[in-house]
């Protein structure tokens, strides 16, 4: 089969290698449908999260139709039409019972370097790198699905792929983001990145009935589409950040603050932001946390930071004194992707929302190692790349 | 969609700035040997001159929201040192072969700070023709009447804001 595999920093490749076959009777294989490009895949096409080895096949957000199940595998069967969430939980464990599924004790099958990494293991993930399993990704014709029985949202006939597909990861890490914020009719919220996880999660505010939400980028499209969804938008670039949330709040300052930007902040015309970039060229600093500490400077006191972007190791310089001064609350993490997925399945289904608004390229898998860099690089107005296997 | 080239011209802008940083931080605080390295003996004060110049430019494209200006401002930088170095070639001094290498080194980072700015403009000119996005709500009535429609959504325990946190008149 065809598959985009991961060869080394800025190279994506398009391979041919073996299919997937059962490996575990709890397993399923699927035939892809759609899947799509992430931006934390990009964390990996940058060559900023360890673990990657070369011919890893790469993305974990796809969906398709079950070809194959293995044995003890009862809730599924050939034919079924599945979203596959991004995270592979056993649906079984502590976690699991709990909802907190995106810290699966038992889908990571290389626990122990977690255990050591992070003290104790996350779940299992698709496409994203040793350190969360090494299972192969769904930008591919075909995946096997570990745990398949629990690791899946079953979707009806009667939605496109472009609709359902989001419900793997950024839809529900959107929403998460917001419902972290336990948004009140009072709140201003306030986003930075409009990508694709920042898009969902403007929406997601405004359905969950945000005051005001007010959305920071710098790229034009972006804010374009930012406004579209209902946002006020800043361009850090053109304005103060900080001068300009205080300007919409009375002075005051956002009450929840989403972070859907990550270890990659871009440079901006900030101190903070050289001395991450200067620090980064030299090894010692892995991340460049700019936005989280303008979220803790500008959040109002005993306000909330959710933090959906990814960060991957040791961030410097944040002001946590200045938090734990101000009573702030943080909440961040990867996705409980099936804790939310019936839910936003049924809105869909209702039309309160169609997630297929954010694509704005669709290409065969051949043309996925192009896209990565036009993605990457926020080229031709890209904002979210799906690819058809 | 297609470009000529891999690098984006941010991020070749980036490292023109790092380059200007190394370079004027030479000249501002070794003019001395620099100047023997290029045979512009007697020219150690305007070498410093340069190496502040130098740090001002590079400091600006890193620092600057928008790093065109200043990647102009090192191509006219470019040709004050192709100016100065002609003169190290006329000159008898035994350190003419130098400025001769340094002479190729400036042509070609004249070269990408050129393509660089070009680059960036190019960018700044396709941005300004926006595609459409103002329809892509994803929702079925406008932004303002679907404020809310969530509402019914209760949020798990856990992720509720602490009581002591919340405002008085919903803790109350």
């Amino acid at each position: 089969m065809r598959a985009l595999c991961w060869h080394g920093k800025q190279d994506i490749r398009c391979d041919t290698v073996p299919d997937p076959r059962i490996e575990h009777p709890r397993d399923a294989i699927i035939r892809v449908t759609s899947c799509a490009i992430c931006g934390s895949d990009l964390h990996l096409y940058d060559g900023f999260m360890p673990g990657m080895e070369s011919g890893d096949i790469m993305g974990h957000e796809f969906m398709g139709v079950v070809e194959e199940v293995g044995p003890e595998n009862k809730a599924l069967k050939k034919g079924d039409r599945i979203v596959v969430p991004f995270t592979i939980i056993c649906g079984e464990c502590d976690q699991c019972r709990r909802g907190n599924f995106s810290v699966c004790e038992r889908s990571n099958r290389n626990k122990s370097l977690a255990d050591k990494v992070f003290g104790h293991t996350t779940a299992g993930l698709f496409g994203y790198t040793h350190l969360t399993g090494g299972y192969a990704g769904g930008q591919a014709e075909y995946v096997r699905v570990p745990f398949a029985d629990r690791t899946h949202v079953k979707v009806p006939e009667n939605v496109t792929d472009e609709q359902v597909l989001f419900l793997g990861d950024i839809f529900p890490t959107g929403w998460q983001a917001a419902v972290q914020c336990d948004i009140q009719p009072t709140d201003t919220v306030a986003i930075w990145g409009c990508g694709p996880v920042g898009q969902f999660a403007i929406r997601s505010a405004v359905l969950l009935g945000a005051k005001q939400v007010v959305a920071i980028d710098t790229v034009p499209e972006r804010l374009a589409m930012a406004r579209a969804g209902g946002a006020t938008t800043i361009d850090f670039m053109a304005e103060s950040v900080v001068e300009r949330l205080n300007e919409l709040t009375g002075g005051k300052g956002p009450e929840k603050c989403i972070d859907a930007v990550g270890m990659e902040a871009h440079a901006t015309a900030t101190l903070d932001s050289l001395y991450d970039r200067a620090k980064q060229a030299v090894m010692l600093e892995t991340d460049r946390p700019h936005v989280l500490r303008e979220m803790m400077y500008v959040c109002r006191p005993a306000g909330t930071l959710s933090i959906p972007g990814v960060y991957g190791g040791l961030l410097d310089k944040i002001p946590f004194g200045m938090a734990m001064n101000k009573g702030l609350t943080f909440r961040m993490g990867q996705t409980h992707v099936n804790r939310w997925t019936d839910d936003l399945l049924r809105r869909i289904g209702q039309g309160q929302i169609d997630p297929s608004f954010v694509i704005t390229h669709t290409v065969g898998l051949e043309r996925g190692p192009e896209m990565y860099k036009t993605f990457r690089d926020k080229q031709d107005n890209c904002i979210k790349v799906v690819l058809k296997p | 969609m297609a470009r000529r080239r891999n690098t984006p011209p941010e991020a070749l802008a980036q490292g023109l700035g790092w380059f200007s940083i190394g370079l004027g931080l030479a000249e501002l605080l070794a003019p001395h040997a620099v100047a023997r390295n290029l045979g512009l003996r007697g020219n150690e004060r305007l070498l410093a001159t340069y190496g502040a110049r130098e740090l001002v430019t590079g400091i600006g494209i890193l620092a600057a929201r928008d790093p065109e200006p200043w990647i102009w401002g090192r191509v006219a930088g470019d040709a004050l040192d192709i100016g100065t170095l002609a003169t190290g070639l006329d000159g008898a001094d035994d350190r003419r072969g130098g400025a001769g290498i340094a002479m190729v080194a400036v042509l070609g980072a004249t070269v990408l700070d050129l393509l660089c700015a070009s680059d960036l403009r190019a960018r700044r000119q396709a941005r300004a023709a926006l595609p459409d996005y103002s329809r892509r709500s994803g929702l079925p009535r406008p932004p303002e009447a679907m404020r809310g429609a969530a509402r019914d959504f209760e949020v798990p325990a856990d992720m509720r804001t602490p009581e002591a946190l919340r405002p008085w008149t919903s803790a109350a």
